[in-house]
C-alpha cells in the first residue's frame, strides 16, 4: 500500500468531500492563497476557487458562527481556527451557540459544522502556539472531539466529520503533519466514537491520542525487549469516548496508564480514569497511573517544552512500576 | 410619517400584529407575576413597529435572527401564538419542544433562526446565512435584529466586517431602546449616534423612527431589495424604546418617568392607529375590534399552554446529537 502524510490525508479527504458534495466549503484564515498556515488546504482554492475556498479576516469568532449560520441553512461548511490556542476567541460561539443551538430548538435543525484545528507542543512556539486543550471541549455536551493520530485515521476521520450531521471539532496536532503511514488509494472511512487497538498486549492498558500515540508506541516496543506486554488503545474520538474498548481492554490487563499532552489537572485523563472507576474499577489490580503534560504554560525554550510534555522515557517507567506492582 | 395611501388589509395585517406582540408580552408579564411563567422574560412592548415593520417587507422564505427581547421577532416571522407561549411556559408543545424558552424561541421551518441568550450571539449565525444565500445564490437574504448593547461587542465589527467585504444579503437592523440593561447608550457608545458605526466598514446605514411603522417599512425594505438585487448588506438604526425594564426584577432607577410618559406618547400602536382613523382606512370601532380578536387569541394562546403538558423525563437527553 502507498505510504502518504498525516497532511496529504486530511488534504485528499477534504478534496474527495468537496467532489463528493457541493455543499462543503471552506473558509479560515490563509487557507485560500497560502494553503493553510501547515499546508492542509494546499492546492484546494485553485481547484475550486474562492466560492468554496475563503479567506477570511482575522476574526475567530465570526469564523465560528459563520460556519454555523451556513451549516443551519443547507450548507456544510468545513471551518479552519489556524492554532487550537485561538479557540478562547471563539468559545461564545462554539459553546453556546454551536454546540447548544439543536438542543435549544427542540431538534428542530442539524448543524453539519466540522471545524479543523490543530494542537500541541514540539516546535518551540510557547504559550501561545502550542497548547492542548481539549479537555475544554470535551466538557461540552453537543459537539464532537476527534484527533487522529495517523494519515490513515486522519483521513477517514476528516471524511466522516465533514459527513457528520452535528458539529465536530477535529483536532490535528502540528508534529503529525509530516509523519508517514499507509492509506489505501480506494476510499473509505472511520466511524466516529470508536477507539482503536494500536497494539495488542496483555500485561498493561496503555489509553492515548493524538501526537501520544507515536510515544506510547516507542516505550511498548522498549518494554516489550523486557518482557512486558502493553496494549495500546488510540481513543481516536474524546467526545463521545468509546469508553467499552477501553474498559474491555481493562478487564484483559488490569492495569492502565493514560498517556496525554494536555495538562495534567482536570484533563482528559481525568474523565478517563474516572470512567474506567466508575465501570471497571473491580478489574483493576493497581491504581490507574497519568503520564500527563505538566500544570504550565509552555515554555519556548526546547529544554524546558520537553520536559513540559510526556516522552517515551516517562511513559517507559511508569509502566515498568505499574507493571511491577502487585 | 409617510403620507402615502395603505392597503386596508396590509393595514389591518400591520394593526394586528402589533397588537398580538403588545398582548403577548403583557401576558407574560400577568403569568410572571402569578409565577405561572417562570424565569426570565425580556419584554418586547413598545419596539412593536420594529418587527413588525421589517418582517412585513419579507418574503415567507428569508431569513431573520433575533435577540433576547425576542417574543415580537418571533411572532413576526409567522410565529404561532399558541406554540410560542406553550414554550415560554416550558412545555412540551412548544415551538423548541419546551427546550429553549423565551431566551431561545426559534422556528427554522419559518425562517427564524432564533432567538439568544448571548447579546450579539446571533451576528455570526445571520452573516453565516447571507453567505450560505449567497453562495447558493437563492435570492434569499437575511435580517439580523440585534440591541444598542450588541454594537459595542467584538463579533458586530468582526461580521459587518466579513458581510460588507463580501457583500452578504444581510440587513442589520438595530433595535435601539437606548439602554443596554440599565447603561445608556451614552455612557456605552464613543458614538452616540450609533448609524456611523457601519461607516468603519463602507457599508451604507439610515436612522429610522421606529415607532413609526409606516417608516420602518419604507426603510427596511430599500435595503431589504438592496441586500436581493446583490448590492450587499446595510445597517439600520430603528430608535425605540422597551416599556418594561429590561427583565423582570429591573426596577428601572436608570431612567426618569418622564422619559417612560415621552415614549408611551409614541406608541407605535396608537401612532399608527390614530393615522389609520385620519386616513379613514379604519373607523375607531374597527381598530376596537382588532384589538377584541387580538384579546381572543391571547386568551386561547394562554389556556393551550397553560393546558399543555410538560415535557417527558426521557426527554432531557433528545434532540442532543442527530
Amino acid at each position: 500500500m502507498r505510504e502518504i502524510t498525516y497532511r496529504q490525508a486530511l488534504n485528499e479527504a477534504l478534496m474527495e468531500e468537496m467532489e463528493k458534495d457541493q455543499d462543503v466549503f471552506l473558509l479560515g484564515e490563509d487557507i485560500a492563497i497560502y494553503g493553510g498556515a501547515y499546508g492542509v488546504t494546499a492546492d484546494l482554492w485553485k481547484k475550486y476557487g474562492d466560492r468554496r475556498v475563503l479567506d477570511t479576516p482575522i476574526s475567530e469568532n465570526a469564523i465560528v458562527g459563520v460556519g454555523l449560520g451556513a451549516a443551519l441553512t443547507g450548507m456544510r461548511p468545513v471551518a479552519e481556527i489556524m492554532y487550537i490556542d485561538f479557540i478562547g476567541l471563539c468559545l461564545e460561539q462554539l459553546n453556546n451557540q454551536v454546540a447548544k443551538i439543536r438542543y435549544m430548538f427542540g431538534g428542530k435543525c442539524t448543524v453539519p459544522l466540522t471545524i479543523r484545528t490543530e494542537g500541541g507542543a514540539g516546535r518551540t512556539l510557547g504559550a501561545h502556539h502550542s497548547q492542548s486543550l481539549e479537555s475544554w471541549l470535551i466538557h461540552i455536551p453537543g459537539i464532537k472531539v476527534v484527533m487522529p493520530s495517523t494519515p490513515y485515521d486522519a483521513k477517514g476521520l476528516l471524511k466522516s466529520s465533514i459527513r457528520e450531521d452535528n458539529p465536530v471539532v477535529f483536532i490535528e496536532h502540528k508534529m503529525l503533519y509530516n509523519t508517514k503511514g499507509k492509506v489505501p488509494e480506494e476510499e473509505y472511512i472511520i466511524p466516529i466514537g470508536v477507539a482503536d487497538i494500536k497494539r495488542e498486549g496483555s500485561d498493561v492498558t496503555l489509553v492515548t491520542y493524538s501526537r501520544m500515540l507515536l510515544v506510547c508506541m516507542e516505550a511498548a516496543a522498549r518494554l516489550e525487549k523486557e518482557g512486558i506486554s502493553t496494549e495500546i488503545v488510540d481513543l481516536r474520538t474524546l467526545l463521545p469516548l468509546d469508553t467499552e474498548t477501553v474498559v474491555r481492554s481493562v478487564k484483559k490487563t488490569s492495569r492502565m496508564v493514560i498517556v496525554e499532552e494536555d495538562c495534567k489537572t482536570g484533563g482528559t485523563g481525568a474523565e478517563i480514569s474516572a470512567q474506567i472507576m466508575e465501570n471497571a474499577f473491580d478489574w483493576l489490580d493497581a491504581p490507574i497511573v497519568r503520564v500527563a503534560g505538566e500544570d504550565v504554560p509552555m515554555p519556548k525554550s526546547p529544554v524546558l517544552e520537553k520536559l513540559a510534555i510526556p516522552d517515551a522515557e516517562r511513559v517507559y517507567r511508569a509502566v515498568s512500576k505499574l507493571a511491577k506492582e502487585t | 410619517m409617510m403620507s402615502a395611501g395603505i392597503d386596508r388589509e396590509l393595514a389591518s395585517r400591520l394593526l394586528r400584529q402589533m397588537m398580538e406582540i403588545r398582548q403577548f408580552e403583557d401576558k407574560i408579564m400577568e403569568l410572571l407575576a402569578k409565577n405561572i411563567a417562570e424565569g426570565g422574560s425580556h419584554l418586547y412592548a413598545g419596539m412593536e413597529a420594529v418587527a413588525t415593520g421589517v418582517v412585513s417587507m419579507l418574503r415567507p422564505d428569508d431569513y431573520i435572527t433575533s435577540t433576547h427581547r425576542g417574543h415580537g421577532h418571533a411572532i413576526a416571522k409567522d410565529g404561532d401564538l399558541k406554540a410560542l407561549m406553550a414554550e415560554i411556559l416550558g412545555k412540551k408543545t412548544g415551538v423548541c419542544k419546551g427546550k429553549g424558552g423565551s431566551l431561545h424561541l426559534a422556528d427554522v421551518s419559518k425562517g427564524n433562526l432564533g432567538a439568544n441568550g448571548i447579546v450579539a450571539g446571533s451576528l455570526g449565525i445571520a452573516t453565516g446565512a447571507g453567505l450560505s444565500m449567497k453562495i447558493r445564490n437563492t435570492g434569499r437574504i437575511v435580517v439580523c435584529f440585534f440591541g444598542d448593547g450588541a454594537t459595542n461587542n467584538g463579533i458586530f465589527f468582526e461580521c459587518l466586517n466579513m458581510a460588507s467585504l463580501w457583500k452578504l444579503p444581510v440587513v442589520y437592523v438595530c433595535e435601539n431602546n437606548l439602554y443596554g440593561m440599565s447603561v445608556s447608550v451614552k455612557r456605552a457608545s464613543a458614538v452616540e449616534d450609533l448609524s456611523k458605526k457601519a461607516l468603519a466598514f463602507d457599508m451604507p446605514s439610515e436612522t429610522v423612527d421606529g415607532q413609526d411603522v409606516m417608516a420602518v417599512r419604507q426603510t427596511s425594505g430599500r435595503w431589504i431589495e438592496h441586500a436581493r438585487n446583490g448590492k450587499g448588506p446595510s445597517f439600520i438604526v430603528a430608535n425605540t424604546y422597551r416599556y418594561y425594564g429590561h427583565s423582570r426584577s429591573d426596577t428601572r432607577t436608570y431612567r426618569t418617568r418622564e422619559e417612560e410618559k415621552f415614549w408611551r406618547e409614541r406608541d407605535p400602536i396608537k401612532l399608527f392607529s390614530a393615522r389609520m382613523i385620519g386616513e379613514g382606512v379604519f373607523t375607531p370601532q374597527e381598530v376596537s375590534e382588532v384589538e377584541e380578536f387580538v384579546t381572543g387569541e391571547m386568551e386561547e394562546a394562554v389556556d393551550y399552554a397553560i393546558k399543555s403538558p410538560l415535557p417527558e423525563p426521557d426527554e432531557l437527553y433528545t434532540d442532543l446529537y442527530v
